[in-house]
């Protein structure tokens, strides 16, 4: 379905236009202070740009001064060698799709409605906008029996935005401005929009230029990162490459958890270590024992004496095994349990624990008392965090 | 009592409130779209209220007589602030981000009105209607100062005659029209919100 819409569209546009996007010498101020100084950037035909920087940098600004909604103070921006200043404003826009975070879809009006703005002001014939809703909804796979005639109340807003994003695209506009469209999406949403996005560009070819403070989702989408602090560009380079030679203190810091960083070597215990554990008393029966597992979904507990010291460790199986009901569980204890101290450095335990072919290692605090266990998932996942970043 | 006074205090307030409604948008909107005028509009039609009906419609009779027309654009000034007013609130309370997704896909100033604000504000304009129009039912009744009939001329002729049986049925009638119009049009008010 989607070779058909390509088939019967003008959305390969005659591609021997070359909407190139190029900003000389552009300086916008808002009373003394410069958002953006003296910016000089070339954005190619069919490119994802992605703009990003700490807030304030003048990311969204540069964005808007294409399609003039804030007109620059000094420099020219052209599309397609054609300076915007000559351009009419509404025109401009019209050739222009523009996704913003707040969606900003028309509450009065249906989804279909919504979608066939632009091409209503751009006088298309009804069969052609009705059409094209038809083509941009299955794009998405949101039916247009089911959601066509809707209100954007009655959508998630994960849909709601799949729909700004169409609406985007209904006018068969070359260039496409995005302010941090998926930065009000929870981040399941967000990565499933992402990742259509991507789909998407890859089908029409559009030029993106996508405003985001994220740089995860820079990453995930950009085929060019532009990176921007106190209204200039710092860096214009390949996600790869950003992230390999970042140009400036103020990027690496930006990166931050993204950067490669192999150095585990100072991860203690404390750092790998699983804190949810089900620790009981020694002198609790055997039935509750195995009633406070089975809520916690977990097949073994550590047990510690009265003054919370570690004592060992049961397993449900050992329960059922040795244990009777009503009997303490100090009975049928298994203190042979591996520990290690939580200074203990990562290395050492995860040596320990392939040594032993224990299941997990009890953690203890320098009293004793129980701090965590490890096991080889709790390594494996702090080892991932540490290669590829801490997943929040 | 008449019916026939019934109807023509009816007329009255209807004919009046179709001129506050179109008269009271085109002022909204335009306070709304030119700031430069906004401050003028808004103050004027708050003056406007603090000036005495009866004054008014004195002032309104050098010009058209002692007419229904007098009575009517007595009316109509009188009752144009909550129109104005709330047309003008109505618009500049629209969620920015509707404002700014409209202008960003090249929609005219006239296209975002029209499409977009004008519609997006309604609930607001049609409070300020309803409120216009439950105040002219009272208004109204000063009109018979001026020769312009209606529920104000049976009421001042009872006074004269000393007929109270007249005076408390015109009295009662306009209070009935003013609550079935408050409900009437706050039952639509509560569907139009509800959307």
């Amino acid at each position: 379905m989607v070779s058909v819409f390509l088939e019967n569209e003008n959305d390969a546009i005659d591609r021997e236009e070359l909407y190139m996007i190029v900003y000389e010498n552009v300086s916008k101020k808002y009373n003394d202070v410069t958002v953006v100084d003296n910016l000089s950037l070339t954005i190619n035909d069919g490119e994802f740009v992605v703009l990003i920087g700490p807030s304030g940098c003048g990311k969204t600004t540069t964005l808007k001064l294409i399609n003039k909604l804030i007109k620059m103070d000094e420099g020219t921006i052209s599309i397609d060698d054609k300076n915007i200043m000559n351009i009419d404003a509404v025109e401009l826009r019209r050739k222009i799709g523009y996704v913003i975070q707040q969606i900003g879809l028309f509450p009065n009006m249906t989804i279909e409605e919504n979608i066939s703005v632009v091409p209503k002001l751009l006088k298309w014939s009804k069969e052609k906008c009705h059409q094209r809703v038809c083509e941009l909804l299955e794009l998405v796979n949101m039916p247009y029996e089911e959601n066509a005639k809707k209100y954007p109340n009655e959508l998630s807003g994960g849909q709601q935005q799949r729909i700004g994003v169409l609406r985007a695209l209904a006018g068969e506009p070359p260039i496409i401005l995005m302010d941090e469209p998926f930065g009000a999406l929870d981040p399941i949403t967000r990565e499933n929009l992402q990742d259509e996005l991507k789909v998407l560009q890859k089908k029409l070819h559009k030029t993106i230029i996508f405003v985001t403070h994220d740089m995860d989702e820079a990453v995930n989408m950009a085929d060019k990162i532009v990176f921007m602090s106190k209204g200039k560009v710092l860096q214009v380079a390949s996600p790869e490459e950003m992230l390999n030679k970042p140009a400036d203190p103020i990027i690496s810091n930006f990166l931050g958890k993204l950067s490669f960083s192999p150095n585990g070597n100072d991860l203690t215990c404390a750092d790998v270590m699983k804190k949810k554990v089900l620790i009981v008393p020694e002198t609790k029966k055997t039935l509750e024992c195995v009633a406070l597992m089975k809520k916690r979904e977990l097949n073994s507990a550590v047990v510690v004496d009265v003054n919370d010291k570690f004592k060992g460790a049961v397993t449900i199986e050992n329960i059922r095994e040795h244990g009777k009901p009503g009997e303490m569980i100090s009975k049928i204890l298994d203190t042979q349990i591996e520990t290690v101290m939580i200074t203990t450095n990562a290395k050492e335990a995860f040596d320990k624990l392939i040594e032993t072919k224990a299941d997990y290692l009890v953690v203890l605090d320098r009293d004793k008392t129980v701090a965590g266990i490890i096991t080889g998932s709790s390594m494996t996942k702090a080892l991932a965090s540490v290669v590829w970043g801490e997943e929040n | 009592m008449e019916m026939r006074f019934v109807w023509q205090h009816l007329y009255l307030v209807g004919v009046a409130c179709v001129f506050t409604t179109i008269i009271g948008l085109v002022l909204g909107a335009t306070a709304y779209i030119f700031k430069f005028v906004r401050p003028t509009i808004l103050w004027v039609v708050d003056i406007m209220q603090t000036i005495p009906v009866l004054a008014l419609l004195g002032i309104i009779m050098i010009a058209f007589g002692a007419t229904s027309t007098t009575v009517i654009i007595g009316i109509v000034l009188y009752s144009l602030l909550p129109v104005v007013r709330n047309t003008y609130t109505g618009l500049e309370n629209i969620d920015p981000g509707i404002k700014e997704a409209a202008k960003g896909m090249g929609m005219t100033k006239l296209q975002r009105l029209f499409r977009v604000e004008l519609p997006l504000s309604f609930p607001i304009v049609f409070t300020g209607i309803r409120i216009a129009v439950v105040t002219s039912i009272g208004t109204a009744v000063f009109g018979a100062v001026v020769g312009g009939g209606g529920l104000g001329s049976t009421i001042s002729r009872a006074i004269l005659i000393q007929d109270m049986t007249t005076l408390m049925q015109a009295t009662l009638t306009l209070m009935a029209m003013a609550i079935i119009f408050d409900f009437g049009m706050g039952y639509v008010e509560k569907r139009l919100n509800a959307r």
